[in-house]
């Protein structure tokens, strides 16, 4: 295959948002008839590319050349024209109409101006037939499975002239029997000679489908592998990258009683598709570090243990007392509190000012009938802010004008507010600079120190390592391992966290 | 590959032709729901009225006296299609028929009148269009704009009627074409012509698809590369366009042109757009439901006025059907979202 010309070929791909390189001179390429996997951490850049590829980004720089002819889209139209199609994985198509509308509407088969019913549907489901999906091409597009929606956007894509198929995380919300499906209709594509890129967190399934990886990491390129040639270890490695001589497990004043009495502890935690049977134990004053890789229920376990998802099985108990947290604000009045990745989105009100995004928490927990005096909420933010070291110490800024980091302390502030005993921080260091980082580190360290449990969630392993007095090893949804922090290296796990297959059976 | 072409997996073939069919017509729902309100209405009536109430002459002025409100109802099913409303569709009704009769009174030919009125609702809809779609603002809020517009035009036309004496005009209502005790007249005509051309526009060309596609999901149907802007922009001149011909249709029915007329009538049209069933998320609905709407709401008013009552049952009945058809809608999506 090495010697073949690729079908897509993008060099030196540059792109900024404002002054952030979202993507930094990355290099990729697609040959025909391959299945070509994207790999890397949230914030890689993984997403930025597809969408470079794709036309639903211009470039800042860097060239995109396909079938020998550089190329430029304007628009995913355009990349359509031309035979790169995408299936997004959230789909995109119309649940109030029929399959064979899906499939065709827009170059839909028409006699005197007047769409042929008739025609479509013999159209469609000889498209349909084609992938071996058997399905009424006149029913309701709504009225079937997400699996069934997914492959009709794949015939969607498919009955144009395809010569690269883009699916972005085409597997995250189907069942095993659906990705076998899946996989069957790629290697029928592939075999047609079409360029798939396909993208998803699923080691197991990048493993088994695909025959070429390029990981991307900060957005710069790491490298391009044969998937066979590369050790799943070795990926992980590459993926989550760190030259390990740079980093010490940080010496910790030794903990008297590691086993100090468990505060909260969960015991068989089943939520949604995320976690299934995942055991956990926090003690006080302890630092729970929890790793995985992107996609093994990190966030799932964090969303069960606060309220924020339902649990389907399992049993949460507080003080040994068996609690039912069916919301935030329930496990709030338990003193259980939560901080979620999603900053922008779930986190900070970025229009509202620093006291408000402070106050906010504990005047909601409170009610609206025993509101906080103005003064006594200005006293009270002044003294977060001048706890946590937010800057500039502004408290009528509006939030979203502060950096990462600090935003980060704010939303700290407004859960420290509510005199939380449990605190399950999800990436709390996502995307803020080096010196917050420590920061931030620093103050989990602190609260610990002031009796607070602390569940912290992180995809950089030497944080987590770092911060945690334990380390709690999530892979595919299950809690596989607790370690002692001290007890392992960042090397060791790594091994833990990505089942190099080569040690288990 | 061919190995596992022989195999197809079989993902969700419908056993029966009723599964068959539920699953081609989950949308018809609402509308056949709304069918089975009016043949009960009509049983009722004619229950109650010791079977007075269906008549030859009582259907067939049903459809007389109701033209105006299906021509409006037509024009409100695409806006409503798309996942908007249109609540400038009364006022235009109002202004385009006082500013025909002041045309008509001060000596225009009748077609020119006509021209200048169905011109003048299509102008006002492509206002609240490029509103709508190119300034971004609210559907509810854009033709609220054209509300006021419109009503304020009608007042500065004329503030109190004008009679009409063209016998063009006139002639839409008064020529009855009769079969038997039956009869319809040119108004009603031109009302069923619109639903057909409506029907056939939606279900059969890439314009009718169009609609139903921005109903189900914009961004896709941008992504599938339909003509999202200009469809949307003529929802909402088809309505306008609807308006200036309810407008006439109701100048020849009253024999004047009144620049009070219609208050209140859009809402009239939306509550008969949507017992017919379509549903206000867009998307879903057919213009022969709404068709049945009307019917169904001209049913209540004439059985109404039979038994004497106050007017204000109407609103009462109209409100009561209104809040059972949108409950029973919510159930049905409801229900379609959990199967996925």
């Amino acid at each position: 295959m090495n010697g073949a010309r690729p079908l897509l070929e993008l060099t030196g791909a540059t792109v900024r948002f404002g002054a952030d390189a979202a993507l930094d001179d990355v290099s990729f390429r697609m040959f025909p008839g391959e299945v070509h996997s994207l790999m890397g951490e949230n914030g890689a850049g993984k997403s930025t590319l597809i969408k470079a590829v794709t036309g639903a980004l211009p470039l800042d720089a860097g060239t995109l050349v396909l079938d020998g002819e550089e190329v430029s889209f304007a628009t995913p139209h355009d990349a359509q024209r031309a035979g790169i199609s995408t299936v997004y994985q959230e789909i995109e198509l119309l649940p109030n109409l029929s399959v064979a509308e899906n499939i065709l509407l827009g170059r839909e088969p028409r006699s005197h101006g007047m769409i042929s019913q008739r025609r479509m549907r013999s159209r469609a489901s000889r498209i349909l037939a084609d992938l071996g999906i058997d399905i009424d091409p006149a029913s309701i597009l709504g009225t079937h499975s997400v699996a069934v929606q997914q492959l009709v956007a794949i015939a969607r894509a498919i009955s144009t002239d395809l010569r690269v198929l883009v699916l972005d995380e085409p597997t995250s919300s189907l069942d095993l029997d659906e990705v076998a499906e899946l996989f069957r209709i790629i290697r029928e594509l592939q075999a047609r000679g079409v360029a798939i890129l396909f993208v998803s967190h699923f080691l197991d399934q990048v493993y088994e489908i695909c025959d070429r990886v390029t990981v991307l990491r900060d957005g710069r390129l790491v490298g391009e592998y044969l998937t066979r040639e590369l050790l799943r270890i070795d990926l992980v490695h590459k993926m989550l990258g760190h030259d390990i001589s740079d980093f010490k497990a940080r010496q910790r004043e030794p903990v008297v009683t590691p086993e100090a009495p468990v505060f909260l502890s969960a015991r068989g935690v089943t939520a949604a598709r995320g976690i299934t049977a995942a055991d956990v134990d926090l003690g006080e004053a302890e630092i729970v570090g929890l790793a995985g890789l992107l996609g093994s229920g990190r966030t799932e376990l964090a969303r069960a243990l606060t309220g924020a998802s339902r649990l389907d099985a399992g049993i949460i108990r507080i003080e040994g007392q068996t609690v039912h947290l069916d919301s935030p604000r329930k496990a709030m009045s338990l003193g259980v509190v939560y901080s979620s990745e999603d900053r922008r989105a779930e986190g900070i009100l970025a229009e509202l000012s620093v006291l408000e995004n402070i106050t906010l928490a504990l005047q909601a927990h409170r009610g609206v009938f025993r509101r906080i005096r103005p003064a006594r909420q200005r006293e009270l933010a002044q003294s977060w802010v001048e706890a946590l070291g937010v800057r500039p110490p502004d408290l009528d800024r509006p939030a979203g004008s502060l950096s990462g980091g600090n935003q980060q302390k704010v939303l700290l502030a407004r859960l420290l507010a509510l005199s939380p005993r449990v605190l399950v921080l999800d990436e709390p260091t996502r995307g803020i600079d080096v010196g917050a980082k420590v920061d931030i580190q620093n103050l989990v360290g602190e609260l610990a120190d002031n009796g607070i449990s602390v569940m912290f969630i992180s995809a950089e392993l030497e944080e987590v390592l770092r911060v945690g007095d334990r380390v709690a090893i999530l892979r595919d949804g299950r809690v596989v391992e607790t370690v002692r922090a001290s007890d392992v290296t960042v090397d060791s796990l790594l091994a833990l966290v990505a089942r190099p297959d080569e040690q288990e059976g | 590959m061919s190995a596992t072409m022989t195999h197809p997996v079989a993902v969700e073939r419908p056993t029966s032709k009723y599964q068959s069919f539920l699953s081609r017509r989950a949308g018809m729902m609402p509308t056949f729901a709304a069918v089975a309100i009016l043949a009960v209405l009509l049983a009722c009536a004619e229950a109650f009225l010791r079977g007075d109430f269906l008549s030859p002459g009582n259907i067939s002025a049903l459809l007389l006296d109701n033209a105006y409100l299906l021509i409006l109802a037509v024009g409100m099913t695409f806006v409503i299609l798309t996942a908007g409303i249109d609540l400038s569709v009364g006022s235009v009704m109002a202004f385009t028929g006082i500013l025909g009769a002041q045309l008509l009174a001060s000596g225009v030919p009748a077609w020119l009148a006509v021209v200048v009125m169905l011109a003048g609702g299509a102008v006002i809809g492509l206002l609240i269009g490029v509103l709508v779609q190119y300034f971004s603002v609210q559907p509810f809020i854009a033709s609220l704009a054209g509300l006021f517009l419109a009503r304020g035009l009608a007042y500065v036309v004329s503030l109190s009627s004008i009679k009409v004496e063209d016998p063009a005009i006139l002639w839409l209502q008064t020529n009855r074409i009769r079969l038997g005790d039956w009869y319809i007249t040119p108004t009603g005509i031109i009302a069923l012509l619109a639903v057909a051309v409506a029907a056939f526009a939606l279900h059969l060309t890439r314009f009718g698809r169009t609609i139903y596609a921005i109903g189900g999901n914009e961004q896709s149907a941008r992504l599938m590369g339909l003509e999202v802007a200009r469809t949307k922009v003529s929802a909402y001149v088809i309505s306008g366009f609807c308006g200036g011909l309810s407008g006439l249709v109701l100048t020849a029915y009253s024999g004047a042109g009144y620049p009070r007329n219609g208050i209140g009538t859009e809402l009239d049209a939306i509550a008969a757009v949507v017992i017919g069933g379509t549903l206000l998320i867009g998307g879903r609905g057919y213009v022969l439901g709404s068709l049945v709407g009307v019917f169904v709401y001209g049913t209540i008013k004439t059985i109404i006025s039979f038994m004497g009552a106050e007017q204000s049952w109407m609103q009462i009945i109209i409100g009561s059907l209104l809040l059972l058809v949108i409950v029973v809608q919510r159930a049905i999506v409801a229900r379609s979202e959990r199967r996925r």
